[in-house]
Order: C-alpha cells, then structure tokens, then sequence
C-alpha cells in the first residue's frame, strides 16, 4: 500500500506545488535542509545494506555519501531512505528523496517520461539466473515452463519476458515486492529460478542462503541476457545538481586514474602534475564552476575514497562477494568505467 | 397571537444583506464558486506542473505493450498483451478473489455464528476461541502465516503429495487437479444452466401463487435444483457426453495439463476468509440475539416445523438486523484483498503498480485504480441496499 500512498502524494505535490522549479531549487533545498536524502535500496548485500550497526553501506550508499561530501565537506550528512523496486520512481518525482542510487538500470523511458536525469554509471551489470544445484541445469536454454521469483517494476521482470518470448519457451512468474520475501519464495522452493542483475545475484547467494543450505547448492547460469547500466538518478529541473551528482562519481573515477586514494591524497596535494593539481583544487576553478567548494574532491577522496577503493571494499574481493572488476574497471585497463576529464 | 400577528403583517422591507433567502443563495453560491475554482486550480495546476518536469501524462499508454508476465490469469494474456488487459487480468483476480471470500466467509461465519450461541460447550467455546483468535490479529499476519506455511511445509512438483490414483497433487506450486478437456458443448451447457436457473425462479414464484391461492405447498426449492442442474445434463448427453479430460502430468519443472490453484491465491483466500467469517459471526450471533424469543415460541404455537419456523419467521426477523453491518463486511473483503501485494497474487494493485512503475505515470492509474475500487463497492452495495429493502419489514 505504500507506493500507494507515495503516488498519492506524487499527485499532491504535482497539484499543489505552485512555484515553479528554477536551476538550484533542489540544490538550495539540500542546502538548507541541512542533508541529502538518499534513496537506496532497502537491502543488497555490497550495493546498499545496512551494516549490523545500523550504518548503511554499500557501493551505491559511497555514490550517497561522495556527493554529501562535495556539497558539505561530509560524507555523513547523508538520509538514506530504503525503497522497493517500485517505490522507488515515485519517492524521486514527489521529492521525498533528491537523489536515487539503487541500483537503477538506465533507459529511454525512464530518463525521458518519468522525468528523471541518469547522471552516470556507477555499475555495469546484466541480468542472469540463480538455481539450485541439484537441478542440474548447464543453460538457461533449458528453463523452459520454470517459475521464475522476480522483483516488480523493474526491467529484470520485462527483459525476463523478452527472453522467454525470443526463445520461444514459457514460464510462470512469482512477483513479490518485497526482495526478503521473493529470496524467501526461492530458497523455499516456491520458484525453480530466481533472476535479477547478476550482481545483486552474486550478493545473495553469498549473504542471503538460509542455513542448512550453504552457498554451494545453488548456481549461477552462465548466461547474461541483458544490459543492465546501473546508476544515480535525479528529477529533472535542477541541473546544477545533477551536474554535481554526476561529477562527483566522474571525481571518484578521475581519481582512481590518477592514483588518487584516500591513504595518499594529503600527499598528493603537494602534486606537481597539473592534472592532479586541478582535480584536487589546489588550482582553482573547478569547485567554483560546480558552486561548490574548492576542496570538494579532496573531501570525497578522503572521506569515500576512489572508485576502486569503494569497488573492492563493497563488491570486489576485500568484501564477502568477491565480484571481479570485469566490466567495471578503467578504461585504461580494459573496462568500460570512463570519466570525462576535470578541466 | 403574536406568532400569528408576525406571520400575516404585511412584509417589512428588509435590506437584501439581512433577507436570509438572499442570504442562504449568496452563500451556497460562494461556496460552490471556491469549490469550483479550487477544483479548477488543482487540474490546470497539476497539467502545468506535469508539463514542466516533462513527465508523460494521458491514457494512451493503456494500448501500448506491457511486456510483463503476470502468474495467475483468468483470461489469455501474454507479454504482448497491453497494459489494458494486464489491468483488466488484475481486476477479474480481484473480483475471483473477493467473490468467493464473500461466499465462503458468508457460509463459515453463519456458522460460527449459530455455533457460539449453541448450548454444548465445547462447540461453543470453540467458535468463541476462533472469533477472539480471528478478529485481533491483523489480516496481513494471517497472509504471511498462511503464505509461508504453504511455500515451507508442502513439497517441491518432484515430490508432490498425490491422491485419487495419482490425478491430484498438491505441492509448494499449488493444488493441481485433472479438469474436462475444452469442448464446444460447454458453452451450451453454460447457456443452459442459465436457463434452468431462469426456469427454476419461475417455478418458484407459480409454487408460491399457487400455494396462496389453494394452500397446496409445491417442492419449488428441490425441483428448482432439478431443473438447473438436469438440463445442462440433458445438453451434455445430448452432444453424445464428451467425456475427454486434461490430466496433470509432472514434466520437467512442473506439472503441465489439469488446471492448478495456486499458493498465492489459496493464502489470500483462505486468511481474507478466516479472518472475515470471525467478524460474521458475531454479526450473525447479534442478529440472532436481537429476536424475541416468544417468536419461535409463537411459530412453535402455530404448527410449523423446526426448519420452516427458521425459514419464515426467525430469518427474514434476523436478516433485517444482519444485511446491513454484512455490506460493510463484504466491502472489507474487496478492499482487504489488496493486501494480495505482499505475498505476491496478481490482483489489481500489482498490475496497477507494475503499469505505474513502467509508464511512471502515477495519477491516471491511481484514478484508474480508484475508480475500479469505487465501482465494485458501489455495487455491492446497490445489491446489499436492494436486498435490504426487500426483507425490510412491510407495514400494511
């Protein structure tokens, strides 16, 4: 009931908000106000969980807290609020939360007749499928007249269509909204297949099996049938932020080329390379360009860390998922992650 | 006296500020022209805003693609169906779900009802444990509970209890069981349930005009049966009995043929009928409570049997006490079944948030949805109101 009430409130705010949305509105808000409000997911292991202090972590959750440290020189003035799959839209175009980072697949639609902007790429993923071992399944070729445990709302559940329909094979969906409660379907035995970003697959299968199952009785299918370029999301209407949104993850990719770490970025301010002179603000300009303080990415590094720090931490293998860097690494080494230059 | 002084003086002029009939007309208009602006404000305001942050708005969404599965479909609908059938799947799920708990909750609770107020204890405790157990637990507990004991405690398709020489089996993907294969024959036989039903209520009403007229009693209710039932018989005999059936089979994930319930469904079900029968039953214990007991002494004093006193005196009394809080009941069930979402049945509010979550175009489906709502419990209650009227209590 809940998005419900939310798409209610979404009619409200559209119906009453009377003042017309300028470039900085949402930026002074967020200012004045004192916090970001961060929607994230309400719980995948390495991506955004909260940790068992009550502090969230997770890839997506350093996005959260990378911006709130250019904005206000602290990554901990941040206000996660958990959202579903299907909550999710309407938190961001009510204004109940600034920015989205949950794991949201950027699309056409999306970017366009929900009003949104994506501001960059924090994870390239692709949507698989997990089953238990003992059924011995090699493809997902052979998945024919499976149920299937999927998320609503999501493009996992229309590229899980697609698929079935391309290949000519059928299959009986499970939708829950809750993702407790759909891992509960599958782990039960309510479904043979559970599909999601191979990611977030990893994530449960290391986190989430119930005991006395062990992470070994189940697989995940070595095919990928989609494209799943996961990012922040803001609202249309206020580009200075999005432009801040966007840099500040373009800042921790820069930095990690640059070999910029928050074990050596006190040193690295005596720099002599130019570039890393203007990244870190002992140039001046950039801060100013973004509104923002020269330091902004000094605090970021320093606070959050590079991408790759963040990416080994959350994910990669200094974490419990031990997700290799694959796609996700430097362009330079082969991988798809490609800021734009600070300059 | 003065009253009547007042009344037949000559009118006074008053200024118009001070006539109240003057005054009560500008009031009503100033209220309706504020309604009226406001309204007016709220549609222009929320265009102009939808517009501004580009966010898609109008109905033509409902012919595109849905491109979504749904797991429990009463009519053909595949990904390539649009979003208009994905929401009219939504809405006959809801209608099979809220029409049945309506029957069954009826049934349970009249009984439960009659239950609590019998004089052997142990049924009477019973059924007061049950009441107390139902009613002061949320509805949503019950749907986990009943969810979960049906996905953890019954086996996987591979391991499937069957029954009835193996043409039943019921697993954590459902109850399968073997149903007539589709024939043309069928839809005469509908046809002709119909019509025995239209001939049973005939009979009934000559029966009753005859029995007044001459005092002859006629079994309207047992022959009105025959006659529904024999005549779609009749048809199927007729078309030489086609007797072919779709037997479920287990074939690689799961049982193919037969036709299923699902777990989904069953949880929904069976917790929306528990806990609403217990609501019932105390309806239907006051209602009964609400009769003089001199009234089945009187039917008693007059010869009628045991049934017949229920029939025609102690019923139409106590229906007129019950109808009414029953229509609220009935209105919980269509609305509590919206819970459908937290364990996963595909009723309305699914398709109506998966359609919103991909169109984003959350005002018009939540009108949508609104709308929906409003015109399953308005005629609900039409029916009820209807109903009640005609056991109302007729002063002649």
């Amino acid at each position: 009931m809940r998005n419900v009430t939310m798409a209610v409130a979404v009619g409200l705010t559209v119906a009453f908000s009377a003042t017309a949305v300028t470039a900085g509105a949402h930026l002074d808000a967020i200012k004045a106000r004192g916090n970001l409000l961060c929607g994230v997911g309400t719980g995948t292991a390495g991506f955004n969980l909260a940790n068992s202090q009550g502090k969230w972590v997770g890839l997506n959750v350093d996005v959260c807290r990378a911006v709130a440290a250019a904005i206000f020189g602290d990554a901990e003035k941040v206000k996660y609020v958990p959202l579903t799959s299907q909550q999710r839209f309407t938190a961001l175009q009510s204004g109940e939360v600034d920015l989205l980072s949950n794991n949201t697949t950027v699309t056409l639609t999306r970017d366009t007749a929900l009003g949104f902007d994506f501001t960059g790429v924090t994870y390239y993923d692709g949507q698989g499928f997990m089953v238990p071992k003992k059924l011995g399944l090699k493809s997902a070729k052979e998945l024919n007249g499976a149920t299937v445990c999927v998320a609503p709302g999501t493009t996992t559940e229309l590229n899980l269509a697609d698929y079935f329909r391309a290949n000519k094979m059928s299959f009986k969906p499970v939708v829950i909204e809750k993702v407790d409660e759909i891992r509960a379907a599958f782990f039960s035995g309510r479904c043979d297949v559970y599909t999601t970003d191979s990611s977030a697959l990893a994530a449960t299968r290391a986190a989430n099996v119930p005991a006395p199952l062990t992470i070994e009785d189940f697989v995940i299918l070595p095919e990928i049938i989609s494209k799943e370029p996961l990012g922040p999301v803001v609202r249309h209407g206020d580009n200075q932020f999005a432009d801040i949104v966007r840099w500040s993850l373009y800042a921790m990719l820069e930095a990690e080329e640059y070999g910029i770490t928050s074990k050596n970025v006190d040193e690295m301010m005596k720099s002599d390379n130019p570039t890393i002179k203007r990244i870190l603000g002992v140039t001046p300009g950039m801060g100013k360009a973004l509104g923002l303080d020269e330091k902004w990415v000094y605090n970021i590094i320093k606070q959050v860390g590079n991408y790759g720090e963040s990416f080994d931490r959350n994910v990669g293998m200094g974490s419990p998922l031990k997700i290799a860097r694959g796609q996700n690494e430097l362009w330079t080494k082969g991988g798809l992650q490609y800021a734009p230059p600070i300059r | 006296m003065a009253v009547a002084a007042l009344g037949s003086a000559p009118r006074v002029k008053v200024a118009p500020w001070n006539d109240p009939v003057i005054r009560g007309w500008v009031f009503q208009i100033v209220v309706v022209g504020l309604v009226a602006a406001l309204a007016w404000y709220l549609v222009s305001n929320t265009i102009d805003n939808l517009n501004r942050q580009k966010i898609a708005s109008g109905f033509d969404y409902l012919g595109r693609e849905a491109g979504f599965e749904i797991g429990d479909t009463m009519i053909d609908y595949s990904p390539a169906s649009t979003y208009a059938r994905a929401i009219w799947v939504g809405i006959l799920n809801t209608l099979r779900v809220a029409v049945l708990g309506i029957i069954l909750s009826t049934i349970l609770g009249t009984l439960l009802g009659v239950g609590r107020l019998s004089p052997n204890w142990l049924l009477n405790k019973i059924c007061a444990w049950y009441v107390e157990a139902f009613r002061n637990v949320p509805l949503l507990l019950w749907l986990f509970l009943f969810y979960k004991l049906i996905s953890e405690a019954f086996p996987g398709p591979r391991q499937a209890i069957s029954a009835l020489w193996s043409s039943v089996f019921l697993s954590n993907r459902g109850l399968y069981f073997p149903v007539p294969m589709a024939d043309p024959i069928h839809k005469w036989m509908g046809v002709a349930l119909l019509v025995g039903i239209a001939g049973a209520v005939v009979l009934h009403r000559w029966a009753k005009k005859r029995q007044e007229a001459t005092g002859q009693p006629f079994p309207s209710i047992s022959s009105g049966f025959g006659v529904a039932i024999g005549l779609p018989l009749l048809v199927w005999l007729a078309a030489g009995a086609p007797s072919a059936m779709s037997w479920p089979e287990l074939k690689g994930f799961n049982f193919e043929g037969g036709t299923v319930i699902q777990p989904e469904f069953t949880a929904l079900l069976v917790g929306l009928v528990l806990y609403t029968s217990a609501f019932i039953a105390e309806i239907v214990r006051s209602g009964i409570l609400a009769l003089h007991k001199g009234q089945s002494e009187a039917a008693a004093a007059l010869g009628l049997s045991r049934g017949q006193s229920m029939r025609l005196v102690l019923l139409p009394q106590a229906l007129r006490v019950i109808v009414p809080p029953m229509t609220s009941q009935y209105l919980n069930i269509t609305k509590n079944s919206s819970l459908a979402i937290a364990i996963g049945y595909p009723d309305l509010v699914a398709s109506i948030n998966v359609t919103i979550n991909q169109t984003g175009q959350a005002i018009e489906n939540i009108l949508l949805i609104m709308a929906a709502y409003l015109s399953v419990s308005l005629s609900i209650s039409a029916f009820m109101n209807w109903y009640n009227k005609r056991i109302a209590l007729t002063e002649r």
